[in-house]
């Protein structure tokens, strides 16, 4: 299964940008389906991006954030052709990883 | 932070209770909230707080001031509250974390991220939006807290009103 996280990370000098977009139904636990039966929440709780055995930038998710979530970053320290890693976990116990090379 | 073992651990429980006790004053809360920012865990009571006040208070255990020095970028009107693009940046040095709140969605506290150190204090996503209502974006820096405020007018909201 294709993953479910797409990532770009460019490097530019010192500076490496990172973008991600993540598919994921992020239900709020509010929302009422077709027969006005709740949907369940079901949201990622923790995005993590490592690079180099660092974690570069963790996220804590609430139910607030858009369906298939879009998150934009940067940091130093990086080069291209370095790998970054990128992982969420969900409420629900479901995760996901992938692992990207610098460009 | 979750098990605590040897002798030392009693007292380390014991300075922080005291820590925490003194930061907080009055405020008495169930756990302690200036160490749910500041490691990994994710801040599970933070983000059931209704309010902003309440999820900041849960989130970092301090008040913020505002600050110019953090930039909140986020549209005037949006038409979709369900996709809200909201970006910060801040000029503030030695930001340890961001954090992103939507004052009158069912709770408050939307997002929060860490920075470590080398990373940029520059973030953009996308929230969703009851109804039209102030957004409020927290920057930690050096300690203290930070804030910016904006309000996004929303004409469909985004939590299946």
């Amino acid at each position: 299964m294709a993953s479910s996280i797409r990532v770009r990370a460019t490097a530019n000098g010192d500076i490496t940008e990172v973008q991600a977009l993540i598919q994921h139904p992020m239900d709020t636990g509010l929302v009422k389906d077709a027969k006005g039966e709740l949907i369940p929440a079901h949201y990622i709780q923790q995005l993590k991006f490592e690079c180099n055995g660092k974690d570069v930038f963790v996220a804590d998710w609430g139910t607030a954030v858009s369906k298939d979530p879009y998150v934009k970053f940067s940091f130093k320290g990086a080069k291209k052709g370095d790998d970054l890693k990128v992982s969420w976990t969900d409420n629900k116990g479901g995760s996901d990883t992938t692992t990207a090379k610098i460009s | 932070m979750t098990a605590f073992t040897g002798p030392f651990a009693t007292r380390r429980l014991i300075l922080q209770g005291a820590a925490s006790v003194a930061l907080l004053g009055l405020g008495n809360l169930p756990f302690t909230p200036a160490r749910a920012a500041a490691n990994d865990k994710y801040p599970e009571e933070a983000f059931k707080q209704k309010s902003e006040a309440d999820a900041v208070k849960a989130l970092y255990g301090k008040t913020a001031e505002p600050s110019d020095k953090v930039k909140l970028d986020a549209p005037e009107i949006a038409e979709n509250g369900g996709v809200v693009p909201i970006s910060v940046t801040t000029t503030l040095d030695k930001v340890t974390s961001i954090s992103f709140f939507v004052a009158e969605n069912p709770s408050a506290l939307a997002a929060s991220y860490k920075i470590p150190d080398g990373t940029i204090p520059s973030i953009a996503n996308r929230l969703k939006m009851a109804k039209t209502t102030n957004v409020v974006a927290i920057v930690e820096a050096d300690g203290k807290l930070y804030s910016a405020t904006k309000e996004v007018k929303v004409t469909v909201g985004g939590c299946g009103g």
